[in-house]
Order: structure tokens, then sequence, then C-alpha cells
């Protein structure tokens, strides 16, 4: 160990290093060496102040059903997706960059993003919320305007809705009592909606994850992977099996004895902070069982955060078709613009027609799922055209700059490390 | 208010073209597909019956075209004939495509003619099956290069040429002919004319034998100094090279969601059958279930569900555009180029998914394949979609990007 901290501050010294411009990415290295493979405890969490409970749980109402074809946002959505899509061009796109290098993101920004009120927005009136009906396709809007600035940032942005619109949705008045009043208050916790893990073919509906009744509430063991912001979240929403009767999801604060969170820094997503989450023996008590544990209920979990992920990858894919467009109008080869090869303009047209379809199937699982519509089929479909056009998208965005999209340069390289997690990622987001 | 269902007063319309689909079309789809250019006899009453649904005014099954009135329009949100003419066709090609292709007075020329044409022209074409000619022996998708001419004398326009390709060329009552009234003009100078079965010197040269839709005849046309009255130009004779090409282009805004909307009706028909077929072989499709944890052949299937899904919203969003007056060339390029390759891979995979059983003339997954070829090809190719996609998106004129 001392040797090699002496030989480390000895780089740190090395004018060499300062020359050629080296510290700042030494300097990465060395805290993500650290923070790989070493756990802490979670995030020293607040204590939870309980408002007074409701007599029923309090839930948006399901969006009306106009019967006709309309693809033209309501007002509100057309204000709210303008605000968004301002803060994301101007606050995550101009620290997508460090934030991807430094695994989490800029000091306030985060906080400046809760003070935009997306949380607000699927949080009723009478906790303190602004939402009055549900908002599924005023989220999805949302989250690919936030994708379009930084799909990483994005997800850091939207961890703590997930959480608080699982509230809304399933948790009874008690719990709504307990958590919702810091969702809406001035200090909105981080918090995260844990369903994936370490597994090769893993599939939410059968979670590792164990939770065992016990004489006071439940207990949890297993490893939740790819937790976003899990570090400092204050609060999680984890899926585990129910005694050998399918997966359940747990309220469970950072607080709790037995959670230790490891940094898991990845391929992409890296300012959304992403960390393994630990749970050995965790005691929860009887009231962190959200939605009765019912089957229905995670299923809708896993099915709205799989549409979160789509309109996120519908985001990224067009910052990657808004980038290309004036590149490869500028960008001269034999004299002049290579757009004006067919081999690189139809890559550009594929980009626009696949974005175009992804984006429409989204937004009809949005709005089926928000009128209360059967939409498991167009979520499964959207996730399908996510995964795979997303990530085809942001192939052909590198491919389409060629050696300067393979550079740190042009952002096109980390929206293709992003874009594979399409298809990966479960949970985390939710609508 | 954001919403990507069918509209809810569609309902009738679209339960009406279900029903001709299954009970008119299914039963003759084989029958035709082996009996190449022998006439569907049992399409005229059933003609009849789409004569009265285009003629509500709310568009039908076929091509009623669009007219772009100004006059008694709401404001707000429409869902109107191109909606209904989309789903309607969807559900016809359902049935079969060939069919609907074959279908009196249903021709890609009334939909020009009713796109384009005035209202004494409307009135006087009325009740017409015109087919549509465009493409010629050495010119097909650079439609701005075609050789045939129009010569003005008198009060008569003198045709001159040949076209090939022409769908119902030999069935329709009239052909609509692009022609170009002065070739040193380019395609502003392009138009075209109603030209009716009968007049001297227009001739049906031969039909051609092919892959698919056999139930559609397509013929080979040459008119040699045939004449027409000269009220029979569509649109303005005026040779208005700032305007260009605008006018008879137009109407493929309007032909091509059309075109999609049948590549979709396929690709239903194909996903349909394919799923029966899977789910008799003990293949479960899971919509929850990871795509990897699922039978490949589930796993293929749902990848070509969302394709077709995409393709389908593509062409809904082109009619409804159309619907609500927004300039649609660039979703409408979107959506045939989608549909097109959608349908060709969805329905030649379900062939291969089905093994023998789609292979065979046993079931019709096999003429499914064969008829989709077409519908990337015809009304603009893929590569023609892809070049007008492009240049809008890049912002380049077709001297730019060749």
């Amino acid at each position: 160990m001392g040797l090699g901290l002496s030989a480390l501050t000895r780089l740190a010294g090395s004018k060499v290093i300062e020359r050629a411009g080296l510290r700042k990415p030494v300097q990465n290295l060395v805290s993500a060496g650290t923070r790989n493979g070493f756990r802490v405890a979670g995030a020293a969490g607040r204590t939870f102040k309980s408002a007074q409970k409701l007599g029923k749980p309090a839930r948006l109402a399901p969006a009306e059903d106009t019967g006709l074809f309309d693809l033209t946002p309501s007002e509100d959505q057309q204000l709210i997706v303008e605000t968004v899509t301002e803060f994301a061009a101007e606050q995550l796109r101009p620290a997508a960059a460090d934030a991807d290098a430094k695994l989490h993101a800029p000091e306030g920004l985060l906080s400046r993003a809760a003070e935009l009120g997306i949380t607000l927005v699927g949080i009723p009136e009478e906790l303190g919320g602004v939402g009055t009906e549900r908002s599924v396709v005023t989220n999805a809007l949302v989250a690919e305007a936030l994708a379009h600035g930084d799909l990483g940032l994005a997800v850091a942005v939207l961890a703590p809705s997930a959480v608080s619109t699982a509230l809304v949705s399933y948790g009874d008045e008690q719990q709504q009592a307990d958590y919702l009043p810091a969702f809406v208050g001035e200090n909105v916790p981080a918090a995260a909606l844990a369903l994936q893990e370490r597994t090769a073919l893993f599939d939410p509906f059968k979670p590792a994850t164990k939770a065992r009744r016990t004489p006071k509430g439940y207990q949890l063991d297993g490893v939740k992977s790819l937790v976003p912001r899990a570090a400092d979240a204050e609060l999680f929403i984890v899926s585990a099996d129910l005694e050998g009767r399918g997966p359940a999801l747990f309220l469970v604060e950072s607080s709790n004895s037995g959670v230790t969170i490891e940094s898991e820094p990845a391929m992409g997503l890296r300012g959304a902070a992403t960390g393994k989450l630990h749970l050995e023996k965790v005691a929860l008590p009887a009231g962190a069982l959200l939605g009765g544990g019912k089957a229905e209920v995670f299923t809708e979990v896993v099915r709205l955060s799989r549409l979160g992920w789509a309109a996120l990858a519908a985001g990224t894919a067009k910052a990657v078709l808004d980038y290309v467009v004036p590149y490869v109008n500028e960008r001269k080869a034999f004299g002049e613009p290579v757009s004006h090869r067919q081999a690189v303009a139809f890559s550009v047209a594929d980009i626009a027609i696949e974005l175009e379809g992804l984006r429409l199937v989204a937004l009809r699982a949005a709005a089926r799922a928000e009128q209360g519509k059967p939409y498991a089929r167009e979520v499964a479909l959207a996730r399908k055209l996510a995964a795979d056009k997303g990530m085809q998208i942001g192939s052909a965005g590198v491919q389409l700059l060629g050696g300067h999209g393979f550079v740190k340069e042009h952002p096109v390289e980390r929206w293709y490390r992003d874009l594979r997690a399409i298809g990966v990622m479960e949970g985390a987001v939710l609508l | 208010m954001i919403n990507l269902e069918v509209p809810k007063k569609a309902g009738t319309l679209i339960n009406q073209a279900y029903q001709a689909a299954a009970e008119v079309f299914r039963p003759i789809s084989r029958k035709y597909d082996r009996a190449e250019h022998t006439y569907p006899a049992e399409l005229d009453m059933f003609a009849a019956l789409l004569d009265g649904l285009n003629s509500s005014g709310e568009g039908g099954a076929g091509a009623a075209g669009v007219r772009r009135s100004e006059k008694n329009e709401k404001p707000g949100n429409r869902n109107g004939s191109n909606l209904n003419i989309v789903l309607g066709t969807i559900e016809m090609c359902w049935g079969d495509v060939g069919l609907l292709l074959s279908m009196p007075r249903q021709g890609l020329g009334n939909a020009a003619i009713g796109s384009v044409a005035t209202d004494e022209q409307l009135k006087k074409f009325s009740g017409l099956w015109a087919a549509m000619a465009i493409t010629e022996p050495d010119c097909g998708s650079d439609s701005a290069a075609i050789t045939a001419t129009a010569r003005l004398d008198g009060d008569e326009y003198v045709i001159n040429g040949e076209k090939i390709f022409v769908t119902a060329g030999e069935r329709a009552d009239a052909v609509v002919v692009w022609a170009t009234l002065d070739k040193t003009k380019g395609r502003a100078a392009i138009k075209s004319f109603v030209v009716e079965k009968g007049t001297p010197g227009f001739e049906v040269v031969r039909v051609e034998h092919k892959l698919g839709i056999r139930a559609s005849d397509t013929a080979v046309l040459r008119f040699e100094n045939v004449r027409v009255p000269k009220e029979n130009l569509l649109g303005t004779p005026e040779i208005d090279t700032a305007k260009g090409f605008a006018g008879v282009m137009q109407t493929f805004d309007n032909t091509r969601p059309l075109v999609a909307a049948m590549a979709i009706g396929v690709a239903r028909a194909a996903l349909e059958e394919t799923r029966k077929i899977l789910t008799d072989a003990g293949v479960t499709i899971d919509y929850d279930k990871p795509v990897h944890s699922q039978h490949a052949a589930a796993a293929t299937f749902l990848q070509l569900e969302a394709d077709y899904e995409a393709a389908y919203l593509l062409t809904m969003e082109s009619a409804w555009m159309a619907d609500n007056r927004k300039p649609n060339s660039l979703q409408a390029s979107m959506a045939k180029a989608k549909a097109g390759r959608s349908v060709v891979e969805i329905t030649l995979k379900c062939v291969e998914l089905a093994g023998t059983l789609g292979y065979t003339e046993e079931s019709l997954l096999e003429k499914w394949s064969r008829d989709a070829k077409i519908l990337d090809i015809f009304e603009g190719t893929q590569q023609i979609q892809q070049l007008i996609v492009a240049r809008r998106i890049l912002g380049k004129t077709s001297a730019e990007l060749k």
C-alpha cells in the first residue's frame, strides 16, 4: 500500500503528465480504481417525516379517450416539453461529457432538474403535487426531451420520479403519507427503482433476490445491478422473489442496516452513477411491501419501465440524427459534401425513418397505458424497436462521422455506448 | 391529446371492409393467383357497394383521392377520408392485394382524378374506372424523363408514346397518361391526360406474367396519334417552371400512404397466419418475457411484429397529416419505405418460420410473400423513397443529391 501510494504521488507530481495534459484522466483512473469493488454504506438517509395519512390512497384518474387519432400534444404538454427541451440543451448536453468521465452529475445539476417539477406532475394534488390524471404520454415526452440532452443524466434526473410514480400508483395510504411529502418538498431525495440483477438473460419476473417473511415483516437478501444514483439514493424500490411465489416490490431506505453500495461503472449511462445495491439480511417492516405484492402491480411496473427506456431511446436517437445532419452536410470528400452520396444519405434517411417509427410505437403504448387500455403488446414492440433500431441508429451515428465519431471530441461515441443500455436495462425509470 | 388508436367512428367502415375481405376476397384469392389474366367476375357486384362508400364523402376502401377543399372546415383535429381510405385498404389487402388492385373504379388513376381534377372534370369522369400510366420502357423512377408526348392541335391533344406496368391497364375504362407538352421545358411540362378506352390509336399491346398480384392485370399500352379533348388534361395546362412538377407529383402524397396501407394489410395477414401456425406448433409469443428467453421463432415473430407496428403507425401518421392539411410528403415517403421493406421481410420470414406449411400452395403465405414484393417497388421504389426522405432531412435538391 505504502509503495503504491508513493508511486502514485510521484506520478501525480510529475511534470511530464502535466505537460501532456494527462493529469485529469489519470486522476479519473485513480478515482475509478478506488471506487470499483469498494463498498460503502448506503447514503446517510434522512428520516422520512410522515404527513397526515389520507383515508384511502390518492390515485391519478385515467386520461380520457377522445376516440380520435391525434398526434398533437396538448398545450400543457407542449409547454412542458419546451421547458424540458431547453433544460436538456442548456444544462444536460454541456455537462454530459464531464459526467460521463467522472461517473456522476455535476454539483447542483440534479437539484436544478428537481426544481423543474417533473416529479410533481405525477403526484396528485391531495398529496402536494400538481397532477390531476395519469400522464404517461407527458412522462414519455419528458423522458424523450431529457435524453436528447444526455441519456445518462436523463436517467439520473428521472430516477426519483420512478419511485414517486410507483408510490402514487401502488402505495397504500400509509406509504404515501410516509414518503411522498419528501418528493414534493424543497429537497427531493435521490431514489431508485432497482429491478436489474447481475445475470445473463435476466428476466425481471424471476429475481434472484429473495424476500423471506419474518415475524416483524420481511428480510431481503440479494444484489441489484445498475441502480442509478445508487450511492446517493435514500430510498429504493427493490424487486425480490417473495418465498417462491414470484416477484414483489419492497420499499428499502438506504439507512437500513445490511444495505451497502458498490460503484458499478458500465459502458454507458455513466452520468447516472450506476451502482450495485447489496442487500444482506435487510430487515424490513411489514409496511415495506408495495402494492400488496400483487403480480399485476409488478407486471405493470416492468412494462412502464420498459416504456420509459423506449422513450429515452427515441430522445437519444433524435440527438444522433440532429448531430449527423449538419456534419454530413459540412464534411467534404471528393470535392463535395459527403451527404451528396447515396450511401451516406440513405443511412441518414434510415435513421429518420426508424426513429419516427420507434417514437410512434412508444407513444401509442403510452397513450393506451394512460387511458387504462391493455398495453402489454405495444410496450413489448416499443422495447424491441428501441433495442434494435436504437442501437442501429447509435452505430450509424458513429459510422457517419467515421474516425471523428470514434473520438471523444464528438458526442456520438457516447450515444453509441448509452444506446446499448436499451434492451439490457430493466427498472430505473418508470413512466 | 395524443392518441394513436383507430378513430372510433371508423369502426363500421373497418368492419364492412373486413367482412368483404374475409367473405369475398379470401375465398377466391388462390383461384385468381392461379388463373392469371382471368377477370374476377365476383368483384362486379362488390364494386357497386364500394361506389356507395366512396360517394358518402368520408372515403371508402379504395382510391377516392383527396380533395383539399377549404370550405366547411372546423378547426381542430380531423379524422377524415385519408385515414378512412387507409384503414379500409388495410382490411381489404388483408383479404387480397391483387384483388383490391382489380376493383373496378378503384384504380390509382381514380386517385389521381380525385386528387387533381377540377370540379367539372370530376363530374365528367365520375363512374369511370381509371388506371395510371407513368412508366415507360426506358424510364421508371425518373418520371421527369418520360418521352410520351402530348401536342395541342385545335381543341384536342395528340398523344404519342408507349407505357408499361400499367395496373388494370387492360380492364380499366380509361387511363391517366403522363406525357410532356414540351420536352425542352423539363418536368414542369409533364401533365396527365385522361384517355378513354376505344379512342382510336390507343392499343393494349399485352399483359404481363408476374411474380405476384396475379389477379391484377398489368398491361403494356401503346398510343399512336391518340386524340383527346383538351378538357381531358388534369389540372392546369400552363407550364410553370417555378412550380415544376408539383401538380402531378402531388398525387403521390396521397397514393403513397395507400400503397403503404396495402403493405400493412398483407403483413398483418401473414403475421396472423404465422401466429396460428406457431401456436399449433407449441410456440407461445409472450409480450412480457424477455425476447432472448423465448423460443427463437417467437423472438423472430416479435421482431417482425415490431416492424409491422412501426410501419402501420407511420402510415396512419401520413394519412392523418393529409386529413389535417399538413404537408406530408416526408411522412408519406417514410411510411412507404418502411411498409414496403417490412412487408417483404415479414412475409418471407413467415414462410421460413412456417416451413412447408408456408412454402406450399396449401396456405396463402407463399402467395403473400410473392405479392409483397411489388409493394416495395410501385408508386416509388424503396430507393426512391429513401432519396426523398434523405433530401428532405438533409435539405438537398435533386441536383445535389442524385
